[in-house]
């Protein structure tokens, strides 16, 4: 569960009042809006890498608000999806777990099974500059997700891509859905995405967040 | 310095290979028809041709021409000094005891300077590059005054810090009575004059590495559990190598040529604190020209050196 309660962020002269929803336990809520609204800041805020000047953020009914990002468990896919240059594709899935001082056996198996959810099995001992697009999103994925984050939250993950390969990820995200049921907040301007993959939609219009049927 | 012809070369057009003339001239070979249909030039005259190609003829000349002229600057100057001296000159002035006593002081001195410039660049390098902080231009700005300050400036405030009287308390006594450690006139006033230049460049690489290297990689990082300092070493440091290297010759070879602080605040006494640079100044002072020319070309041969191996460590790296 994601839930924002009058959260205000002031960044320079960019600034957003007053932003509260909430998504709900295991629902994929696309937030929707124009260019230059705000919606990356609230991601952003949301991963405790942006500063709240007021309000409150609960992850999983835990006010989060000054945590620290590395406490927060969040998944988070930036839109420049920022893959790690030095690391090949079975790394960036070790990574989280790494941290947690995960086992071998764990390493392997939630590799082993995050690289068959999302296809990337063939791909693990590759570097990630000579990874297609579609790939390279679906590694940013699993790094996400390999940690079992309590939220998922992607910042227009398919904004750069082709439109062929657009509805692959379509597909993958609907598997992942599947697959793992993490509640996810999904940014984007794309209506046709916010269709195929939203259990509920949201607009950020000038600082405030409406609910769209 | 020419220009690539157009090529046809495996041009399909409507499942068919078009002949190959491998020049534009011969464009005329193929279907116009089919050509116009598929959006691509009609026609080329060879006159044209010549007259593009010609036309780029000012700009590589004007670009070539300034450019060489530095270059040949460097090959001229190297030139001169192989032609000055002899095999038996170089071979005189090195086996020499004094001179290779400050051979190796060169050797140590500015492996030490450039690494300890490493050391503290890439954290300084780091800040400046990814915070914003009060002060923050204040600090930039001190960053750089090592690089415009006049060398025997920069090696007479050393002198004066070292020296300066606070009550009763005095730096340079203070290690030397307390830590058994003396500065000034000594080998660590060389390493020391050394760094401080060597370091503001270490400083300046670093800074524009760490720019370089998108920050949101740390960020999703300490998305997935990392701390500030594991972000930092486990994801921007590895990135910045190549940035490390490059500092670290750098500073080194700054550390090599660095002659006006060493003279004031480690001085030249021979067999002690006389690296290569002040040899070829005590050298000229005593009039014996071919043997400053001599640890000249040492010291060209040591920077080349230093540059080659830390490019092979660059490529195996890579690698």
């Amino acid at each position: 569960m994601i839930e924002l309660k009058q959260v205000a962020i002031r960044s320079g002269s960019f600034s957003l009042n007053s932003v509260s929803f909430r998504v709900e336990a295991g629902q994929y809520a696309v937030l929707m809006g124009k260019t230059g609204m705000g919606k990356t800041t609230i991601l952003e805020a949301i991963c405790g890498l942006r500063r709240v000047a007021s309000g409150s953020i609960l992850i999983r009914s835990t006010d989060v608000t000054r945590w620290s990002p590395s406490d927060r468990q969040i998944g988070y896919v930036p839109q420049d999806l920022a893959l790690f240059p030095t690391l090949n594709v079975r790394e960036h899935f070790e990574f989280a777990l790494r941290l947690r001082q995960a086992s071998t056996m764990e390493l392997k198996l939630r590799t082993a099974e995050l690289s068959e959810v999302l296809g990337v099995s063939h791909l693990l001992e590759r570097r990630i500059q000579g990874l297609s697009g579609g790939e390279a999103q679906r590694v940013a994925l699993g790094r996400a997700l390999a940690a079992r984050p309590a939220v998922l939250l992607l910042d227009e993950p398919l904004s750069a891509l082709d439109q062929a390969t657009r509805n692959e990820m379509h597909e993958w995200l609907l598997k992942v859905k599947q697959a793992t049921g993490v509640t996810t907040l999904h940014v984007t301007h794309n209506l046709e995405e916010a269709e195929a993959l939203a259990d509920r939609r949201l607009v950020l219009d000038k600082g405030t967040i409406v609910e769209q049927s | 310095m020419r220009t690539r012809p157009y090529s046809k070369r495996n041009w399909t057009v409507r499942g068919t290979i078009c002949t190959q003339t491998g020049r534009l001239g011969g464009v005329g070979l193929m279907s116009e028809s089919i050509l116009e249909q598929s959006g691509q030039p009609t026609e080329f005259r060879t006159t044209e041709l010549q007259q593009r190609r010609h036309a780029d003829l000012p700009f590589f000349l004007v670009m070539g021409g300034l450019s060489a002229t530095f270059v040949l600057l460097i090959v001229l100057l190297l030139t001169a000094d192989l032609l000055f001296t002899s095999v038996a000159d170089f071979k005189a002035a090195l086996l020499r005891p004094e001179i290779q006593a400050a051979f190796r002081l060169t050797l140590l001195s500015c492996t030490v300077a450039a690494l300890m410039s490493l050391w503290v660049a890439t954290p300084l390098g780091y800040i400046l590059a990814r915070y914003r902080f009060p002060g923050r231009w204040l600090v930039d700005t001190l960053v750089d005054i090592p690089i415009i300050l006049p060398p025997l400036v920069l090696g007479l405030s050393l002198l004066i810090l070292f020296h300066l009287k606070l009550g009763d308390w005095e730096l340079e006594s203070f290690l030397r009575d307390r830590l058994g450690l003396p500065v000034t006139y000594q080998w660590p006033a060389v390493v020391l004059a050394q760094f401080t230049v060597a370091c503001a460049f270490a400083v300046r690489t670093m800074r524009v590495t760490f720019e370089q290297i998108n920050p949101r990689c740390e960020d999703v990082a300490r998305t997935l559990g990392c701390s500030r300092s594991q972000a930092f070493l486990n994801i921007a440091l590895p990135q910045a190598w190549r940035g490390m290297l490059t500092a670290t010759t750098l500073a080194w070879a700054r550390s090599l040529g660095e002659f006006g602080p060493i003279m004031v605040f480690a001085g030249a006494t021979r067999m002690r604190t006389e690296v290569l640079s002040t040899s070829v100044f005590l050298e000229l002072s005593v009039g014996q020209l071919d043997s400053a020319v001599a640890v000249s070309l040492l010291m060209v041969v040591m920077a080349i050196a230093v540059l080659l191996i830390l490019r092979a460590v660059g490529a195996r790296l890579q690698a």
